[in-house]
């Protein structure tokens, strides 16, 4: 083992002594391109680049859904024979056949694959309202060549976040306010004269990162009368440069996370920041609505990721002098920018934390026989301090829909095993089946200290009755959060729709609340008069010192209501409220938006608010960044 | 000032009530041991891994809110934590149940014997059996029975068992434990015993409060207490005791259970078994110790006849729905919950208001039978009445009643003169039919006839009529403060009106159950009550009486008439005869011994003035509108009268001087 470790070291400063070496070959071309550095993104948007990494096009529409989530080749369907299937070829499950879904489909939600609710089959151009635009600003735009668009589909897609009730009414054919027009920067510079002009011709922005929010934050006010602006920044995608000496990587903000995991991995590096929606979502996005990613306990939240941010205001460009670690220069002005949901400007530039890659990761699950025992263990662990990379635990329902997740086994001997392992847990251990719940893991690290740091979780989790249950399992809880999105539509194709959302809580008050919350989502459910009991369900998602992180899933049929989605927006409305009463915060990480906005005064009270209050008046006055999101 | 949706919210006669299955019948039928060895298997709250009482105790004593209480009395006191947590272990020795099934089915078979001798019927709505079936398995529950009699809580358990639910643990006073024997019977049945009074010390009302609570939280089994925390003397519902109400609320408030559910049981008796040891009490003879030698001296009730009693279960109340928009639970979270703090006032308000919408619907869902109807006429016309006339009067209040919602239990297809005979006869210890009289009967004073004896004879009879006239007041009580209103005001002018309304609202908020901060709606249902019996007619700007209301009025204003004059004695009392060293202990017999010679000097009429209940209420009432103030003195409380205004109340109450703003104002 020791070998190993020495070999794999030994590549590594060889792979660096031969990036330097490159580096040293292409100097002549770097030095030409600093020379140009007024220049810089021009120069680069006119090429046509081949090379770039560029995952997210500008019409983003060619190669994702418009009114579903991802990609257009991955969905879940129904095939002939009444079995689930993953379409396409990005995912592990992709192709892959899931014999247990339907029966899980159909007695949970009472849903029959006889009754289709099918989405409008495509955008009709000619239903989106035209656009209001600024003539001036527009003519002003085009002498600065950023490149920019007003067809109906670049602005409908960009209308929309992710919210169950966005992505319905999509479905239904229903559309609100558009941005009447979507300009790409290619750099910061770029930014910079997009806001200048918007100023200078009051000109409402709202950027645009990965667009996969779920706070209504990318909804268009209705009440916004002047021409709105959506900023897509998905061409400001580089790395711009990478220091290795103090590990940081200084990259637009615009790169979505798996350009930027793929493009540091390249150089042996990674930020380790891992949101469930890393595939769409965007570094600026991040920073803007405080992310937070899977692995926070090794790499933290993007808070404790960004060591510089540049933002482009309509006051100027506020950034850092300097990148020092930590400084008591008054409050941290970044805590003004994170979390800020594009209510004052345009996130350009961050230098961020970078890591070598983990040498090796490992998944694992536990099983414990109740949810309470769950929660005591992860407490334990989060006391001891010694989370692993990632730790989860998701209650009874979220364990067998995880099952129904399964594909077709394809042996029997692995059949027989799973028998084996049931039998052995239910009925050797005890565990009721319809009580038990599951931790899944992940550990990253070096080799040995990953197993031994295995075995201290595993110990503590023997504590309260927990088994371990295989690397299996554990790999397919998380694989669960990639694909939960795309099962959503496919509810949706048969009457059933859902949402997630999320909270914080003191340990001590996890369980009262997870119960509170999904016991008030199944009553409120039942009053507005849904016929069949919803699914309501929850998981630990993250541990901390001092509390959790809760994400809820609830979902239900909704055959029989006249207005289902008013029926969902009160229950989720009074499942948030419920989480209040319960001591849980208005959002860990998805931010508030237009859609919780409602409890900010409650959550930060009225001397917070109002501070945040003055800070937009001061940077924008106008209210050029009017999404209107937070305040 | 109102408004029609007001009106039709609070239609009593709307309510649909559930019918009766008598209990008894089948302990008449079948045999009581087996019923005590039947197979019991009650519906447990959902999830619940029972709990051995002494497991209760150990999680009580080891529960953080405890230890954090303990920790901090040790600091104050300076005696160790092991002291202090002796101390809080004897403290629960004392007060937890011993809960165990086979005490439970000696009960079930003496009690059968008992109930069937003591009772023609027991009858129980079965509907209500099974929503509390579905309450107990889905939230913690909290029954809340009325409280007349000692009999209330075994026959709740009784019934329980007989239902096969969960057995309720019962709060109950201390005491019972000085009852050899018995209080450690009921001990194993699911009661335990609480202290009196324990106002200062911490330490018990942390042991208490977490001894509840841990019952409740865990949905072990249902927890029973009274809200009126003692038995009414005199039927009519008590002002609701919170303490306990505060602590079962507590664990829905801070989040650790979803929902608690609040079941109100009214229990009525058609003879209460202490009746005539009530009136004793309220006239001043102490109440005999509880004893086990006393309880067996009261055997020779066996051989009495007591009618049937009625238990309604209530509709389920859910407090989570009851603090929808009332209470903000996020208040809970900024201090962990173990820590215990005082409930805020708006906690405060709210279960103050909780516990009095309770009282009432135990009120609504009492059932009544003919008896206090005729006791009511009994009662205005002390003197006697023709039997011919009572039977036709009851009548015509049977209808008023039914019209008002009042839960009546008249029986079918039998002439009013038989219902009413019957019911004479069953009180016959009461009342006496002579040559087509009904009048009350007074026992014979022993040895010598003293006026003063004589005086105590005719007095325990009367309040022993009362008590069954109290049981319909609440049916009354709204209509009856706007008749008095509308007489003492003198006027049509609903705005006047209302003023003398709520004035006697506020008087009398000690001595019925009337829900503080609700007069609009009262006045409002008053109005409609009597503009639907047809005795008034509502206007624009007024309150006009009717032809018939010339007869319904009159009745109603009687039907008050003994509380007022009983007040305005009291305030007599305390303007010309108290000194300024009135200590509290003797305000009641000095009164008593007051409204005894205005009796025997004839310018007194009713006995209600008599009875400490009033006596105390009316102080509570003068305290309240500091009319009278409280000074405490090193080893008693003086009462300062401010002769002044209890003057004028007394005259306002008199109806000789007008309510006016000014008047109140000085109150």
């Amino acid at each position: 083992m020791a070998s190993n470790g020495k070999s794999s070291e030994r590549q590594r400063t060889a792979q660096q002594r031969l990036r330097i070496i490159a580096g040293h070959l292409r100097k002549p071309e770097e030095a030409d391109h600093t020379e140009i550095a007024a220049q810089e993104c021009k120069a680069e948007s006119s090429r046509t680049n081949p090379e770039k990494p560029n995952s997210m096009p500008k019409r983003r529409q060619e190669i994702m859904k418009w009114n579903g989530w991802g990609y257009s080749d991955s969905r879940f369907l129904f095939n002939k024979k009444g079995q689930a299937e993953f379409t396409g070829k990005r995912y592990r499950l992709s192709g892959l056949i899931m014999p247990s879904l339907k029966d899980w489909f159909e007695g949970t939600f009472g849903a029959n694959l006889q009754h289709k609710s099918p989405a409008a089959p495509a955008l009709n151009a000619g239903v989106v309202p035209p656009p209001n635009l600024n003539e001036v600003f527009v003519e002003e735009l085009k002498a600065t060549g950023i490149p920019f668009s007003q067809d109906a589909d670049d602005r409908m897609f960009r209308a929309h976040g992710h919210c169950l009730h966005e992505i319905f009414a999509l479905r239904e054919g229903h559309f609100g306010r558009c941005p009447d027009m979507v300009v790409w920067p290619n750099c910061h510079n770029d930014v910079v004269k997009i806001v200048e002009l918007a100023c200078k011709h009051n000109v409402c922005l709202m950027p645009y990162g990965g667009g996969t929010s779920v706070s209504s934050a990318l909804e268009c006010p209705p009440e916004e009368t002047r021409s709105i602006v959506s900023l897509d920044t998905s061409q400001m995608n580089r790395i711009l440069w990478i220091d290795e000496k103090n590990l940081t990587a200084h990259v637009e903000a615009g790169i979505i996370g798996q350009d930027l995991e793929r493009l540091l991995n390249e150089s042996g590096y990674c930020t380790g920041h891992e949101p469930d929606s890393m595939e769409f979502s965007s570094l600026g996005g991040w920073v803007a609505t405080r992310a937070s990613g899977m692995k926070k306990n090794i790499y933290g939240n993007i808070e404790d990721l960004v060591v510089h941010i540049k933002m482009v205001t309509p006051r100027g460009v506020i950034e850092k002098s300097c990148q020092g670690p930590r400084m008591s220069t008054g409050p941290d002005v970044h805590h003004f920018i994170l979390g800020s949901e594009g209510t004052l400007g345009v996130v350009t530039e961050v230098t961020m934390k970078i890591r070598p890659i983990p040498e090796y990761q490992k998944y694992g699950s536990v099983v414990f026989p109740n949810f309470q025992q769950g929660v005591a263990c992860l407490r334990e662990v989060a006391k001891q301090r010694c989370a692993p990379a990632s730790i989860r635990l998701m209650d009874n329902e979220q364990f067998k829909f995880g099952h129904a997740l399964k594909p077709q086994v394809s042996s029997i001997f692995t059949s027989f095993l799973d028998g084996l392992k049931k039998f052995y847990i239910t009925k050797f251990k005890g565990f009721d089946q319809d009580q038990l719940c599951v931790a899944t893991l992940l550990f990253e690290g070096d080799r040995e200290k990953v197993l031994q740091h295995e075995k201290q979780v595993y110990d503590i989790a023997a504590k309260f009755g927990g088994l371990a249950a295989g690397e299996d399992n554990g790999q397919r809880g998380y694989m669960l959060t990639f694909v939960i999105a795309y099962l959503r539509d496919l509810g949706m194709d048969y009457y059933v729709i859902g949402e997630s959302f999320e909270t914080s809580v003191p340990w001590d008050r996890v369980l009262d609340l997870c119960r509170n919350v999904k016991e008030r989502i199944v009553r409120e459910c039942k009053e507005k008069g849904v016929q069949f009991p919803p699914l309501s369900t929850c998981r630990v998602t993250q541990t901390y010192d001092v509390g959790a992180c809760v994400y809820f899933y609830f979902a239900f049929n909704y055959r029989g209501l006249s207005d289902p989605l008013n029926v969902y927006l009160q229950v989720e409305h009074a499942a948030r409220e419920e989480i209040l009463a319960n001591g849980g915060s208005l959002s860990h990480h998805h931010g508030v938006g237009k859609l919780r906005k409602e409890w900010m005064q409650e959550s930060v009270s009225s001397v917070g608010l109002g501070m945040l209050r003055s800070v937009k008046e001061y940077v924008d006055p106008d209210n050029i960044f009017g999404n209107r999101n937070l305040l | 000032m109102a408004s029609k949706s007001v009106y039709s919210q609070r239609d009593p006669v709307l309510k649909k009530r559930d019918d009766f299955e008598d209990i008894l019948e089948e302990r008449r039928n079948s045999s009581d041991l087996r019923y005590a060895f039947k197979c019991y298997t009650p519906v447990l709250y959902k999830g619940l891994v029972p709990c051995k009482p002494a497991m209760l105790k150990t999680i009580v004593l080891q529960s953080d809110s405890l230890q954090h209480v303990i920790s901090q009395v040790s600091a104050e006191s300076g005696e160790s934590v092991e002291l202090v947590q002796e101390e809080a272990a004897a403290i629960l020795e004392e007060m937890a149940h011993r809960q165990q099934l086979s005490t439970v089915r000696f009960f079930a078979f003496t009690l059968s014997k008992a109930f069937k001798s003591l009772f023609r019927s027991v009858c129980v709505n079965e509907e209500g059996i099974q929503r509390l079936q579905q309450a107990i398995h889905e939230h913690p529950v909290v029954l809340l029975p009325s409280h007349r009699s000692y009999m209330d809580f075994l026959m709740m358990s009784y019934i329980l068992y007989t239902y096969d639910l969960t057995l309720p643990v019962i709060a109950a006073g201390m005491d019972f434990m000085s009852m050899k024997f018995v209080g450690e019977m009921l001990r194993m049945s699911g009661a335990f015993f609480i202290r009196r009074s324990f106002g200062g010390d911490k330490l018990y009302w942390a042991v208490f409060s977490e001894y509840v609570k841990t019952i409740l939280r865990n949905g072990y089994s249902p927890i029973e207490f009274f809200l009126e925390g003692t038995r009414s003397r005199t039927s009519k519902s008590l002002t609701p005791k919170l303490g306990l109400l505060n602590i079962v609320m507590e664990p829905f408030l801070k989040g650790e259970v979803f929902d608690v559910s609040l079941v109100p049981v009214s229990i009525s008796y058609e003879r209460v078994l202490e009746e005539a040891l009530y009136a004793r009490e309220l006239l001043g003879v102490p109440k005999p110790k509880e004893s086990t030698s006393g309880l067996l001296k009261a055997r020779r009730i066996f051989s009495e006849d007591y009618g049937s009693m009625h238990v309604y279960f209530g509709q389920p109340v859910s407090v989570r729905s009851l603090a929808q928009g009332r209470i903000n639970r996020a208040h809970y979270n900024l201090v962990p919950r173990h820590i215990p703090r005082k409930p805020t006032n708006e906690a405060q308000s709210f279960v103050n208001d909780t516990a009095y919408q309770l009282v009432r619907m135990q009120e609504e869902n009492m059932v009544l039978k003919p008896w206090v109807l005729i006791a009511t006429f009994l009662m205005q016309n002390l003197e006697g009445m023709e039997l011919s006339q009572l039977v036709e009067q009851t009548v015509w209040l049977r209808d008023l009643a039914r019209s008002f919602g009042a839960f009546l239990d008249w029986p079918d297809h039998t002439s009013s003169m038989k219902v009413v005979s019957s019911s004479l006869s069953l009180h016959c210890n009461l009342v006496s039919v002579c040559e087509g009289q009904v009048r009350l009967l007074v026992a014979a004073a022993q040895g010598c006839e003293s006026p003063e004896a004589l005086l105590f004879e005719q007095a325990v009879s009367a309040l022993s009529c009362a008590s069954y006239r109290n049981q319909v007041l609440h049916v009354f009580l709204r209509p009856a403060l706007l008749a008095v209103a509308m007489h003492t005001a003198a006027t049509q002018r609903k705005d006047e009106v209302y003023n003398c309304f709520s004035f006697l609202r506020n008087v009398f908020s000690n001595e019925f159950i009337l829900c503080p901060g609700e007069a609009v709606q009262d006045f409002d249902e008053a109005c409609y009550l009597l503009m639907k019996c047809g005795a008034v007619q509502i206007l624009q700007q007024g309150v006009v009486t009717t032809e018939s209301g010339r007869v319904t009025l009159p009745f109603l204003c009687a039907m008050l008439e003994p509380f007022l004059q009983g007040y305005q004695v009291v305030c007599r009392y305390l303007c010309e005869e108290a000194n300024d060293n009135l200590t509290e202990k003797l305000f009641i017999p000095a009164v008593r011994t007051f409204a005894v010679k205005l009796h025997l000097a004839g310018s007194l009429r009713c006995y209600e003035a008599l009875s400490s209940d009033l006596q105390k209420n009316a102080l509570a009432a003068l305290l309240r509108l500091n009319a009278v103030k409280k000074v405490k003195t090193a080893d008693q409380v003086v009462l300062k009268v401010n002769k002044l205004a209890v003057n004028s109340l007394e005259d306002t109450l008199g109806g000789k001087i007008p309510t006016q703003k000014p008047v109140l104002a000085r109150l």
